[in-house]
């Protein structure tokens, strides 16, 4: 990639906001296999980023590099920098639990711990905070107020966390992960598994938690991206191909790739 | 120029509205040209066909506007076919008015008659809507070609088209002062010229579409004008 493509790839959307995350040089290996290629883009402090590509593209791949999830798998690594808050995540020195308080993510399909509603949600914040039982009490009413959960499972957090709904279940998951107080979120495909409804609360609550959290998601449904995020990466062969506001990646993108993609084109 | 979509259907969405397109320019061109032929001549019947045509034309861009809400509604489309969806919607729009202009100087060449007092005058008049014909054939060729130079010299042309309208004014008045006799005459081909200065303002608004649709940004909002010594509001109606 020349120096001059990768600058207007790196340019500053106007109105944009600080960088809370800044991705440079980032390349990822599963083995021999090169899944990212010296990708760069930034988050930006309190807004949401949307990451679309086919798949294989690369954009689960660079989400999980965000809270450094493939360390859990041998063979996996990852080179470059990711700078939370300028301090590079990748570094071997780095404590992961520390990291994945900070960085919070939420899978496609629903994984509520087999526990009570309150338990799910406890569990976590357990982990990292040693808090009166009133404290903790107030902590799960907030986060699954800010899931919009509460009003469903005010009466019942005792029952088992897999009694709710495919929906109330992510809502969950992201009550959850809300409950440590992240500063970055991370949404890998959060509501391919849900129904238009459950899907458009997963929306709302996403619009509600932007500008509190900065959030990054992984979708495959383009209007979502459309919908919900501030800023779209288009992702191809593990590039980073066109990073830009995302009413001008919808409404008139750069990239000859990206538009054939969202425009259905791609053969 | 553009690949085609993996769903083969949309693209026919996409193709059917651009033959609807052509078709619309096509009837709003000849509507056009014929009215001032029906106008020169004095010839009534081609006038009331003109008049007719214009039913056809109200029910194409209906027809587009039908086809363009479904095709939205359907596909959700974005980026370039969303740009080319919308830019079909106006310039079906601009041509219905082109359509709707087209028709008034019919109409009023049927109330003029046989009553030509000023050939000269009508001469003027043609020779606008020859200029104006012009911008359009070359708009609604920049619109299928997506031929963006093509549409900015459109853009910037239509400020001679304005000079010649003004030019038309001048010499209209000087009939009506010459003689009262030819004011009803006058006042007739006065709104003529103006519908014909309105037709290349459509085309106008045809080339921004074009800019638009191509390159997904806008041209600016104020056009290249005539020479402000000659312009109508300021200069000509003081004189009065």
């Amino acid at each position: 990639m020349s120096g001059e493509v990768q600058a207007q790839k790196l340019a500053k959307p106007a109105g944009a906001e600080n960088s809370k995350v800044v991705v440079r040089n980032l390349n990822f290996y599963y083995g021999g296999t090169r899944a990212l290629k010296d990708v760069a883009l930034d988050l930006y402090q309190g807004q949401v980023t949307a990451f679309i590509g086919p798949s294989g593209c690369g954009k689960s791949t660079l989400l999980r590099v965000l809270n450094r999830m493939y360390d859990l798998y041998p063979g996996q690594r990852a080179e470059g920098e990711v700078l939370l808050d300028g301090e590079n995540i990748l570094s071997p020195g780095l404590d992961l639990n520390l990291l994945r308080s900070r960085v919070g993510m939420v899978f496609q399909k629903p994984t509520p711990f087999p526990m009570t509603i309150y338990e799910n949600i406890a569990f976590g914040v357990r982990l990292y905070e040693k808090l009166p039982k009133a404290e903790l009490d107030a902590r799960v009413e907030s986060a699954l107020q800010r899931a919009a959960l509460w009003t469903e499972v005010k009466d019942k957090l005792n029952a088992s966390g897999l009694s709710l709904s495919g929906g109330q279940q992510q809502r969950l998951c992201i009550a959850r992960t809300v409950a440590i107080k992240p500063e970055v979120i991370l949404l890998d495909e959060p509501a391919s598994a849900l129904d238009p409804i459950s899907t458009a609360k997963i929306e709302e609550l996403i619009d509600e938690l932007s500008g509190d959290y900065t959030i990054a998601i992984v979708t495959h449904n383009m209007q979502q991206a459309a919908r919900v995020s501030r800023y779209t990466a288009f992702m191809y062969l593990g590039e980073m191909v066109e990073f830009d506001d995302t009413n001008k990646i919808f409404t008139a993108p750069r990239d000859k790739r990206a538009q054939d993609y969202i425009t259905g084109r791609f053969g | 120029m553009v690949d085609q979509h993996t769903v083969r259907a949309y693209d026919k969405d996409l193709d059917l509205l651009e033959r609807r397109i052509a078709e619309m320019g096509g009837v709003a061109e000849k509507m056009v040209i014929d009215a001032v032929d029906a106008l020169a001549a004095g010839d009534a019947s081609l006038a009331h066909q003109v008049v007719a045509t214009d039913a056809r034309l109200d029910m194409l861009q209906r027809e587009i506007e039908e086809q363009a809400i479904l095709t939205i509604a359907r596909r959700q489309p974005v980026a370039i076919d969303l740009r080319e969806i919308i830019g079909t919607i106006r310039v079906a729009g601009d041509l219905e008015r082109v359509g709707d202009l087209a028709k008034n100087i019919a109409k009023r060449s049927v109330k003029i008659g046989v009553e030509t007092r000023a050939p000269r005058a009508i001469v003027g008049i043609k020779h606008m809507n020859e200029f104006a014909t012009e911008l359009m054939k070359d708009v609604l060729d920049a619109f299928a070609q997506r031929d963006v130079e093509r549409a900015l010299d459109v853009w910037e042309r239509d400020a001679e088209l304005d000079a010649l309208e003004e030019s038309v004014f001048r010499d209209l008045l000087t009939h009506m002062m010459e003689d009262p006799r030819n004011i009803t005459f006058c006042a007739h081909l006065l709104f003529c010229s103006k519908n014909i200065e309105r037709i290349g303002d459509h085309a106008t608004n045809i080339a921004e579409t074009v800019f638009y649709l191509v390159t997904g940004s806008n041209l600016p909002t104020d056009r290249p004008r005539g020479r402000q010594e000659t312009d109508i509001d300021t200069d000509a109606r003081g004189e009065l």
